[in-house]
């Protein structure tokens, strides 16, 4: 019988870093297929020009601007479960903050990157920075990303400072990079218990910060489309519809990880049916309030019968986008409603079905605000119709599989649930690896 | 600073659209062909509209040409993030940077009569037809944004107003009191198009009907 280390207890959140099989090779070989196809049909792109895609006029946004706006609404999960369900104390998000964040932090450059892969000159996408014009809604983006890329990195990073110090002292025998990495970014971490106050302090003034980011990020992206004149975006509800939305299918997103996590890692130990319960309940509020939005919006829409408003509703209602405009309401509201209202179908798995069916939803939803009204301008000419190409389906499905690849590669390094924010619940008040001053100086040898 | 516009008059017009070939000549626009013409993609700096109305025998066919119209207050400028497009001081036009454009296609979407065309792919010239490029305009690559420029480099005559075969079009400084376009656009059958969106177009149209 070994001496305890520390971490003991915890096995089932460390043993994937401890032990890998070959399922865990065979899914990095699979989702670097499709990355590689992905990475494949851009350079097609690149090398023949934006004509590989199936836009046109006038539909000049297509799935890479619908990604854009998915991936970063995507990213909201992490902010909201971790940041705002901290400040008003909902205790049930510890289990939950770290796999949250991480969802925020990789799905973060794939809907920054949205952008740049519909860029008909990527070479000179410096320019943005090099003549920057504030007044454009593009430069709100690049700062408002920016500024939320780099503080939920922090956040995330700052948050797993003291798992890293248990990695640390738990694996002194572990690979040299290993044993570097977590030397590095434990940053000498002791655990005493003025640390962990510091700790604390730090993340509550980083969670009023980033909850006031995350309301800002959803808002600009929106505004992108909002601050023009065309017909259907140019409403002062397309900020907070975007940003409920956004956490709508993130929080569903979150939902779909947690649980995969769970039957993969064995994890009920952390992720409990009571979690998952308080999870499904608070989709269900974002289903209810998605419907509000929805209806507020296209009732406006459809009571002030403006011409070229209503050219857009139609061709959302009844033309050649009624098909994605109720496929989007059946998978946002129809499908989701009365699963998670029913306590009896409110189970892991129907949550997950739920979820599943948000996600297919909110991306339906990001497409139908965008291309509907860019294909129906004001003047009444003959305009085009938009196809996309296995172009762009390819780079999207690259973009997913390099989602999945940066958090899978991620829960091989990193316990998944902060071992120390889950002890603090057990323990609660006094943070479980706390310890004395002296006590911390005498182990290290200080 | 003038205040250069263009009136177009639309009874005058016949659509023959020479107006859009002397322009695709004077301005090195490519030539498309029916693929990608078909598939929305073909670049008219000068684009001569039709649009049907009403059902047969009462059928009326509205004929449009429509350049760029230099609005006074343009939506596409304000949202280019690089000022690759912009409103020249001296002359009042909205201009292009090619150089500095990123082809984000944002003023594309932003300009509310579709007067922005973008390179899909690089532009291809038809064995023989480089020998006919204008050296007075740059060509375009591939991946950028252009437009017509009211021909700002041949002042104050653009290509479309000297091969106009019906003399449907003027072009002038609205500034000048006594010029023909100013006094052109004081006429009641003056009409900008959707002029309720407060973009202050600088081609005024000549309804029909007179």
């Amino acid at each position: 019988m070994s001496k305890p280390r520390p971490g003991d207890g915890h096995e089932a959140l460390l043993d994937p870093i401890e032990r890998t099989g070959w399922r865990f090779y065979l899914l990095i070989v699979l989702l670097l297929a499709v990355f590689g196809l992905g990475v494949y049909a851009y350079s097609q792109q690149i090398r023949q020009g934006m004509g590989v895609t199936g836009m046109n006029r006038p539909i000049w946004w297509g799935v890479y601007i619908t990604n854009f706006v998915y991936f970063i609404g995507l990213s909201h999960a992490g902010t909201l479960i971790s940041a705002i369900l901290r400040i008003v104390g909902a205790e049930w998000r510890r289990p939950f903050t770290r796999l949250a964040e991480a969802v925020t932090v990789f799905s973060l450059p794939f809907g920054a990157g949205s952008i740049l892969l519909d860029l008909g000159r990527i070479d000179r996408a410096i320019n943005v920075i090099r003549f920057s014009q504030f007044k454009s809604p593009i430069l709100w983006d690049v700062t408002a990303l920016t500024v939320y890329l780099t503080s939920s990195i922090i956040f995330f990073y700052i948050a797993m400072i003291p798992d890293i110090a248990l990695l640390r002292d738990r694996y002194p025998n572990a690979p040299a990079w290993r044993r570097k990495l977590y030397r590095t970014l434990a940053l000498g971490w002791k655990g005493t218990t003025e640390q962990y106050h510091r700790l604390e302090k730090i993340m509550g003034g980083f969670a009023v910060f980033l909850s006031l980011v995350v309301v800002t990020v959803h808002t600009v992206v929106s505004w992108i489309f909002g601050m023009t004149i065309v017909p259907g975006w140019h409403t002062a509800i397309i900020g907070p519809y975007f940003l409920v939305g956004a956490i709508f299918c993130g929080v569903a997103a979150v939902a779909i990880v947690a649980a995969a996590l769970r039957w993969l890692m064995g994890l009920e130990k952390y992720l409990t049916d009571k979690h998952f319960d308080y999870v499904g309940k608070f989709l269900l509020s974002l289903t209810l309030a998605w419907f509000y939005f929805t209806f507020a919006e296209y009732l406006t829409t459809a009571y002030g019968g403006e011409p070229s408003h209503m050219a857009v509703f139609w061709a959302k209602f009844r033309d050649e986008f009624s098909f994605a405009f109720f496929a989007m309401f059946f998978f946002c509201f129809m499908l989701p409603l009365p699963i998670l209202a029913w306590k009896r179908t409110r189970t892991v798995f129907g949550i997950v079905v739920a979820s599943i069916s948000i996600n297919i939803g909110m991306w339906l939803e990001r497409w139908t605000v965008i291309i509907p009204s860019l294909a129906r301008p004001r003047l009444p000419y003959p305009w085009g119709a938009y196809t996309p190409t296995w172009i762009e389906w390819a780079v999207m499905a690259g973009c997913f599989a390099g989602l999945i690849l940066l958090y899978t590669l991620f829960t091989k390094v990193f316990p998944v649930v902060a071992i120390w924010e889950v002890d603090e619940t057990f323990h609660s008040p006094a943070p479980a690896h706390a310890v004395d001053e002296p006590a911390a100086a005498a182990a290290t040898g200080d | 600073m003038p205040r250069w516009a263009m009136v177009i008059d639309l009874d005058k017009c016949t659509g023959c659209q020479a107006c859009t070939i002397a322009c695709r000549m004077e301005n090195n626009v490519p030539f498309a062909g029916h693929e990608l013409a078909d598939a929305g993609r073909a670049i008219f700096w000068n684009e001569v509209f039709v649009h049907i109305e009403g059902e047969y025998p009462n059928v009326k066919a509205a004929i449009t040409p429509r350049p760029c119209f230099h609005c006074e207050n343009p939506p596409c400028v304000k949202v280019c993030p690089v000022q690759a497009t912009y409103k020249d001081e001296e002359s009042g036009l909205v201009l292009q940077r090619y150089d500095r454009c990123i082809g984000c296609r944002y003023c594309t979407v932003a300009c509310p009569y579709g007067a922005r065309y973008f390179n899909w792919y690089k532009p291809e010239w038809p064995p023989g037809t480089e020998n006919y490029q204008n050296p007075d305009v740059p060509l375009r690559p591939k991946g950028i944004v252009e437009k017509c420029l009211f021909c700002e480099h041949r002042l104050p005559i653009p290509a479309c107003v000297q091969a106009c075969s019906s003399g449907a079009r003027f072009f002038g400084d609205l500034d000048d009191p006594e010029g023909q376009v100013s006094q052109l656009a004081r006429s009641p059958r003056a009409i900008r198009l959707l002029e309720d969106l407060g973009t202050e177009p600088n081609c005024i149209y000549l309804k029909e009907g007179q």
